[in-house]
């Protein structure tokens, strides 16, 4: 029978490939905002999860509006890229120092 | 038993797809393993009964999200050789990384399942799940009275990421004429017509 700690599994393992996909590719801004999504995913199966096998709504409300910001997120991180593009011409993310930050 | 084999079917897809997404070479590849990843893990949520999430993730994030990605990954003429270069490089501390991840939530995982930590059950005001109303019901009952500001505050984000990428991404080209409200406003009807006593027979001077 399936149980809550198959999908704890399921979704640690898609978080660290999330993690491990903004270590490897970190020149590439929009495959670090594909891990990030990943990475978003695997805590919505999380709460499903807890809020199926506890018997609780609340946390697929929860997953919702996780999924709301996620969807923000994408849709101003891609805005963000595209500026970038074309003020640089590349969107290698690994020498941003353009603000002096 | 069919439970189980959907279970790892969808789960064993969604990792492996997951990994695609990282590995690939062409970015055009990566969203499309995404999208597979995201499929199969709306399978896995309808399996344990949350078909609004399930939905909502089939049409939210392959409907509109990977789209995006897709659209910008197409739009944008980028050297994709290039930003692989450090890759090589990357991957010991990646790989260190992500073991010593795996197995701390292993670790976690382990000792939740050795008792450590009890899953309890739900508190009185809580909406628990039914097996007689259906999920998306259950959730619209509970989002349309409980979290309702919750609700329009998710709305009201929603809106101001469309304003933001609008805003940031809006180019205006140099060909176009635009309407000067100010000088259409300052405009006055003496300035602008004249009274003529045009004598017959001769044209008109404009």
């Amino acid at each position: 029978m399936i149980g809550i700690e198959h999908y704890l599994v399921v979704s640690s393992i898609l978080f660290v490939m999330g993690v491990l996909g903004i270590f490897l590719n970190r020149k590439n801004v929009i495959i670090i905002l594909m891990a990030i999504e990943l990475i978003l995913l695997a805590v919505n199966i999380n709460l499903v999860a807890f809020s199926a096998f506890l018997g609780d709504l609340t946390g697929q409300i929860f997953a919702m509006f996780v999924l709301t910001v996620a969807a923000s997120e994408a849709a101003i991180g891609l805005a963000i890229l595209v500026i970038y593009f074309r003020g640089r011409g590349t969107i290698a993310v690994d020498d941003v120092n353009r603000m002096k930050g | 038993m069919i439970q189980v084999i959907s279970f790892y079917l969808f789960a064993s897809i969604l990792i492996a797809s997951a990994a695609m997404v990282i590995f690939a070479r062409n970015p055009v590849h990566s969203v499309l393993w995404l999208i597979v990843a995201f499929f199969n893990a709306a399978g896995l949520m309808v399996l344990i009964g949350a078909e609004f999430i399930a939905m909502l993730l089939v049409i939210v994030y392959v409907g509109a999200v990977a789209v995006l990605f897709l659209f910008v990954v197409m739009m944008l003429d980028i050297d994709f050789a290039e930003l692989r270069a450090g890759f090589v490089k990357n991957v010991p501390l990646g790989l260190l990384l992500a073991v010593v991840l795996v197995a701390e939530l292993i670790l976690g995982v382990g000792a939740y399942r050795a008792g450590a930590v009890k899953l309890g059950t739900p508190e009185a005001g809580a909406a628990t799940v039914s097996n007689t109303v259906p999920n998306i019901e259950a959730i619209g009952n509970l989002l349309y009275s409980k979290y309702i500001f919750l609700f329009e505050s998710a709305g009201l984000i929603l809106l101001v990421a469309m304003v933001g990428a609008i805003v940031l991404t809006h180019r205006r080209s140099h060909g176009s004429k635009g309407q000067n409200i100010n000088s259409q406003n300052m405009r006055r009807p003496q300035d602008a017509t004249r009274n003529v006593n045009q004598p017959v027979g001769q044209g008109v001077e404009l």
